[in-house]
C-alpha cells in the first residue's frame, strides 16, 4: 500500500536520508529502527508531507503522493504522532480527539461520539474532560495516538509512541497497539525499544546514517552483522562473533 | 524632468536621513537579535528621548547634540527597568504577550507625552540648522553630514561593545544559546535588560542628531517605528550591519519616493518593500525559525 | 447549538435592547453606539485573532474598507446604504481574504502576522489619505438626509438597536463557530498548527475562511461608523487608533470567547469614560489607562475578564468540592 521509492534529504551539506526505500503491504506492523540520528523521523515527515524530500518518489495505494500536502495525505489515511508530542494544550481530551474525528464526521455529536469511542480504547476515557495541558507523559503519548486513530486512518505512522514510559506503562500500551492492528490499520512505527519491536513487529527496516541497511524478521535482522556495527561500532560484529567462537 | 544634480542631491540627502533610521533600527534588531522580541514601544521610546532632547535645549540652552552624553545613559536606565521590571515579568516569556505588553508600554508613554505636553509639535532651532556643506557642485545639510558620521561611529563602538568586551560576550552567549548561558552562571534577566537598555541609547543618540533638523510631538514615534521595522526586515533580524545597510537604502528609497510622488504619497514605497520582503522572503531573512 | 447555547445570548439581547427606554440622554446613547460598533469589529478581530490565534495589528484595513465603501458606493454611485451596508460587508471579506491569502501562503505567523497586518492598513491609510476618489486628506462627508430608507434615524435608539442586533448576529455566528467542525480545527491551527495539519486540517484554507469573515464583520463595523457619524477620513477609519481598539476589546475581556469582545469593549469605553470624568481635561488620560490595563490584563489575567471570573467561580466550587469534582471547562 505504501511505496517510498529511493528518497532523499539533503540539510545544506548533511545527507540526512540518502535513497531510502522501503514498502508496506496492507495488514500487519513494521518496525523502522537504526541507531539515533540516522534519519527515521526525517523519513516520517517525508512520508507524512511535512518534509519535501529532495529526490525520491512517494506512492501510496498506487497514486504518486510526493507533493501533496500533509492534510491530503490524511485525508487519503495516512495517520501520524509526534515523538515529542504535540497536543493542543488549551483544548480537553475529547476535544483534543474531535479535531481527528471531525476529518470523517462534520457533525459536532458524531464527531464527539467518536473521540469518545476511540479515548476508551486507547485507555484515556477517564480523562476525556480534563485539559490535555494537564496529562501525564504517558497520558500525552495515549492522546497522540487516540488524535491519530480518530482521523481513522488505513496506514499509522507512530513515532516512538514507548519512549518516555516505564515499563509497567508500555506493557498497558502494547495491546492497544496489537488491537489497532488487528483492526486491519497497517503500523509502521520508529521504536527504541527492542522487546517492544521484537514483540509486535512481523518485519523491520533498519536505516543508518541515512541508508537502510537491512531489512526482514526481527531476530533475523538484528544478527545481521551490519546492524550489528551500525549500532555498535565498526569491527564490532567480527568481535562478537569471536567472542561468541572462543565461548561456544 | 528632474535633473541628475537633484536626484543625486536627493539621494545623498536620503542617504543621511537613512543614517539615523539606522541608529533607531540598530537599536531594535539587537533588541530582537538578543531577546527574540519585536519592541513595539520603541517608536515611543524614541519620542521620550526627542523631548527630552528638546527639554534640555529649551529649559537648560543645551546644545541638542551636547544633550545626547547625558541622555545615553539616562535613556539605557530607563530601557533597562522597562525590561526588567514590565516587559520580562508581564510577558511571562511569550512572544505574543511581549507584542501586547510593548504595544500597550508604547500606548501608555505616548499619551503621558501627550498629556504632559499636549499635542503641539515643537522644533528647537541652532545656528547651523540650515548650514549647508558643499561637496563639488551639490549642497549638503550640515546637520545631516554629522548624523552619517555619528551613526557610523556608534555601529561601530555598538560592534566593538560586542566583540570586545565581557558584557558583549555574555550578551551573544545569551542571544546564541540561553540554556546554556544560564548553566554557565550568566544571568539571563540582566542581560536581556542590558540589552534593551542599548537598545534604547541607540535612541538617544538617534533622537540628537534628529533634533537640528526635524520636530516633536507626542505621535511622532508612530512616523519611525514601521520605518525601522521595514529595515530591520530587510537587512535581516537581529544583523546590525544589516541594519546600518538596510536603514541607508531605506532612507534613499524614501527621499526618491518623495521626490516623484510627492510627500504624502512618498512613504508608500517604504511600506511597499516591507510588505514585499515579509511575504517573499520571510525565512530567508528572519532565519530558519520565522 | 444547544438551548443552553442560545439563552444567555437572548436573554443579555434583550437586556440591551431595553436600555433606550430607561435611558434617553443623547450622550449616553452615543456612548453605547460608539461602544457597540466597537464591539462588533472587535468581534471581527476575535474570530481571526482569538478562534485563529493569528494577531493582527491592521484591522482598521477592514474597518476602514467598509466605511469608505459604503460612503464611496452612496456619494459617487448614488448607491442605496443598505445596499451600500451589504457590498462593504462583502469587500471585507475580499481585502481579508486577499491579504489573508497573501500572507498565510508565505507562512506569515506570529509577530510577523502582525506587522504585515499593521504595514496593510499603513498602505490603505496612505492611498485613502492621498487618491481624490477617496476624498484625500478632506475625508467624505455623507449627505444627511434622515430616513429609514437611507440608514439614517432620527432616533438616536433605533441605531442603537440596529447594531445591537448585529451585535447579537455576530454573538450567535461566534457560538455557532465555537460548536462547529470549522471552529474546532481553527483552534488546532492556534494551538499547534503541524498537529492539525497532520489530522486533516487544510491549516491555509481554515485561516483563509477564518480572515475572510473577520474582515466581514469588522468591515461592516466601519460602515455603520460611517453612517452613523456621517463623516469618515483616512486617519479616521484606517488609523492605527482603531487597530489597537478592535484588538484590545478582545484581549481585556477574553480572548476566544464568545462574549469577550462585548464585555472588553464595554469595560474600555466605561474605563475610558470614568478616567475622563476624573481627568477630562488631560488630553489622552483615557489611552493612558487603555495601555495601563492591558500590560496588566496580559500580566495577571491571561484570559481576560472572562477568563478571571471562570478562574474565581472555579476556585469557589474547588473548595466548595475540595477537589473531588474535576474542574469544569464547560464554560469556555
Amino acid at each position: 500500500m505504501l511505496a517510498v521509492d529511493g528518497v532523499s534529504k539533503r540539510f545544506g551539506g548533511l545527507m540526512a536520508v540518502d535513497s531510502a526505500s522501503l514498502a508496506l503491504e496492507p495488514g500487519g506492523i513494521v518496525g523502522l529502527i537504526g541507531p539515533n540520528g540516522a534519519g527515521k523521523t526525517t523519513l516520517f515527515s517525508m512520508i507524512s508531507g511535512f518534509v519535501p524530500p529532495s529526490d525520491g518518489r512517494i506512492r501510496f495505494e498506487g497514486t504518486d503522493i510526493t507533493a501533496e500536502e500533509p492534510h491530503r495525505r490524511a485525508q487519503r489515511g495516512i495517520g501520524r504522532t509526534f515523538q515529542i508530542v504535540q497536543p493542543f494544550a488549551g483544548l480537553t481530551v475529547c476535544e483534543n480527539i474531535a479535531v481527528g474525528a471531525y476529518l470523517r464526521h462534520a457533525k459536532r455529536a458524531d464527531a464527539t461520539a467518536r473521540a469518545r469511542e476511540v479515548a476508551r480504547r486507547v485507555g484515556l476515557g477517564a480523562e476525556l474532560d480534563r485539559p490535555a495541558g494537564g496529562l501525564t507523559v504517558a497520558g500525552r503519548k495515549r492522546l497522540e495516538l487516540a488524535r491519530a486513530l480518530a482521523t481513522e486512518p488505513k496506514l499509522l505512522l507512530l513515532d516512538e509512541v514507548l519512549a518516555g514510559l516505564n515499563p509497567s506503562e508500555i506493557r498497558d500500551i502494547i495491546p492497544v497497539i496489537r488491537g489497532i492492528r488487528d483492526e486491519g490499520v497497517t503500523i509502521l512505527m520508529i521504536e527504541h525499544v527492542m522487546q517492544a519491536v521484537m514483540n509486535l513487529c512481523e518485519r523491520v527496516y533498519v536505516l543508518a546514517q541515512g541508508r537502510m541497511i537491512a531489512e526482514g524478521p526481527p531476530a533475523a535482522v538484528c544478527a545481521d552483522p551490519r546492524v550489528i556495527e551500525a549500532y555498535l561500532g565498526h569491527g564490532a560484529a567480527a568481535r562478537l562473533a569471536a567472542e561468541g567462537a572462543a565461548h561456544g | 524632468m528632474y535633473s541628475p544634480q537633484i536626484i543625486l542631491e536627493a539621494a545623498l540627502n536620503g542617504l543621511m536621513t537613512g543614517a539615523v533610521y539606522a541608529l533607531i533600527a540598530l537599536g531594535l534588531t539587537l533588541i530582537y537579535g538578543v531577546l527574540h522580541i519585536i519592541n513595539f514601544a520603541h517608536g515611543a521610546l524614541l519620542t521620550c528621548a526627542m523631548f527630552g532632547v528638546w527639554i534640555a535645549w529649551a529649559w537648560l540652552g543645551m546644545d541638542p547634540y551636547l544633550v545626547i552624553l547625558p541622555l545615553v545613559p539616562l535613556m539605557f536606565a530607563l530601557g533597562y527597568g522597562l525590561q526588567r521590571f514590565v516587559i520580562g515579568p508581564a510577558s511571562h516569556g511569550d512572544d505574543g504577550n511581549i507584542l501586547l505588553v510593548t504595544l500597550g508600554l508604547s500606548i501608555v508613554l505616548e499619551n503621558v507625552l501627550l498629556a504632559l505636553f499636549q499635542s503641539d509639535t515643537r522644533t528647537l532651532d541652532t545656528d547651523y540648522s540650515f548650514q549647508v556643506v558643499a561637496l563639488g557642485p551639490l549642497l549638503l545639510s550640515y546637520p545631516r553630514v554629522i548624523g552619517l558620521g555619528v551613526a557610523v561611529v556608534v555601529t561601530g563602538l555598538l560592534w566593538l561593545v560586542l566583540n570586545r568586551t565581557d558584557t558583549g560576550k555574555a550578551i551573544r552567549a545569551v542571544a546564541k544559546e540561553k540554556l546554556g548561558a544560564n548553566l554557565v552562571g550568566i544571568d539571563v534577566p540582566h542581560v536581556y535588560a542590558v540589552t534593551f537598555g542599548m537598545g534604547c541609547a541607540c535612541l538617544a543618540v538617534a533622537a540628537g542628531l534628529l533634533m537640528p533638523t526635524f520636530y516633536v510631538n507626542p505621535r511622532i514615534g508612530g512616523a519611525f517605528v514601521l520605518v525601522a521595522f521595514t529595515v530591520v526586515v530587510l537587512g535581516g533580524m537581529g544583523s546590525l550591519p544589516g541594519a546600518l545597510l538596510g536603514g541607508l537604502f531605506i532612507g534613499v528609497v524614501e527621499s526618491l519616493c518623495g521626490l516623484f510622488l510627492g510627500d504624502s504619497l512618498g512613504q508608500i514605497g517604504i511600506f511597499l518593500i516591507f510588505i514585499a520582503v515579509l511575504l517573499v522572503r520571510p525565512t530567508g531573512l528572519f532565519g530558519a525559525k520565522a | 447549538m444547544t438551548a443552553r447555547d442560545l439563552i444567555p445570548i437572548a436573554v443579555l439581547t434583550i437586556l440591551a435592547a431595553l436600555l433606550p427606554l430607561v435611558v434617553t440622554s443623547s450622550p449616553v446613547l452615543n456612548f453605547l453606539v460608539f461602544m457597540l460598533i466597537v464591539a462588533l469589529g472587535a468581534q471581527g478581530w476575535n474570530i481571526l485573532g482569538g478562534f485563529g490565534g493569528q494577531f493582527s495589528f491592521g484591522h482598521a484595513a477592514f474597518f476602514g474598507t467598509g466605511a469608505y465603501v459604503t460612503a464611496i458606493l452612496q456619494l459617487r454611485y448614488g448607491v442605496n446604504a443598505w445596499a451600500g451596508l451589504v457590498l462593504a460587508t462583502g469587500a471585507g471579506a475580499v481585502v481579508g481574504w486577499s491579504i489573508g491569502y497573501l500572507s498565510f501562503r508565505s507562512g506569515l505567523r506570529g509577530s510577523y502576522f502582525a506587522l504585515v497586518t499593521l504595514a496593510f492598513a499603513e498602505v490603505f491609510r496612505i492611498l485613502a489619505n492621498a487618491a481624490s476618489f477617496t476624498g484625500g486628506a478632506a475625508g467624505l462627508l455623507i449627505k444627511l438626509d434622515v430616513s429609514p430608507a437611507n440608514l439614517q434615524f432620527a432616533d438616536r435608539a433605533v441605531f442603537y438597536w440596529l447594531v445591537l442586533a448585529l451585535v447579537a448576529a455576530v454573538l450567535l455566528l461566534t457560538r455557532w463557530i465555537q460548536r462547529s467542525r470549522f471552529g474546532a480545527q481553527l483552534v488546532a491551527v492556534r494551538e499547534n498548527e503541524d498537529a492539525a495539519k497532520a489530522l486533516g486540517v487544510d491549516s491555509l484554507a481554515v485561516k483563509l475562511r477564518a480572515i475572510a469573515l473577520s474582515g466581514a464583520v469588522t468591515a461592516l463595523s466601519g460602515c455603520l461608523y460611517a453612517q452613523y457619524f456621517l463623516y469618515i477620513d483616512a486617519n479616521i477609519a484606517y488609523g492605527s487608533w482603531i487597530s489597537v481598539e478592535l484588538l484590545l476589546a478582545p484581549i481585556i475581556g477574553g480572548v476566544g470567547t464568545v462574549f469577550g469582545p462585548v464585555v472588553g469593549a464595554l469595560t474600555l469605553h466605561g474605563l475610558g469614560e470614568v478616567a475622563k470624568q476624573f481627568a477630562g481635561r488631560i488630553p489622552g488620560i483615557d489611552l493612558i489607562v487603555f495601555g495601563g490595563v492591558l500590560v496588566l490584563a496580559v500580566a495577571f489575567a491571561r484570559g481576560g475578564i472572562l477568563g478571571l471570573l471562570e478562574r474565581l467561580r472555579d476556585r469557589g466550587r474547588g473548595m466548595v468540592a475540595r477537589g473531588t469534582k474535576e474542574v469544569s471547562h464547560a464554560g469556555r
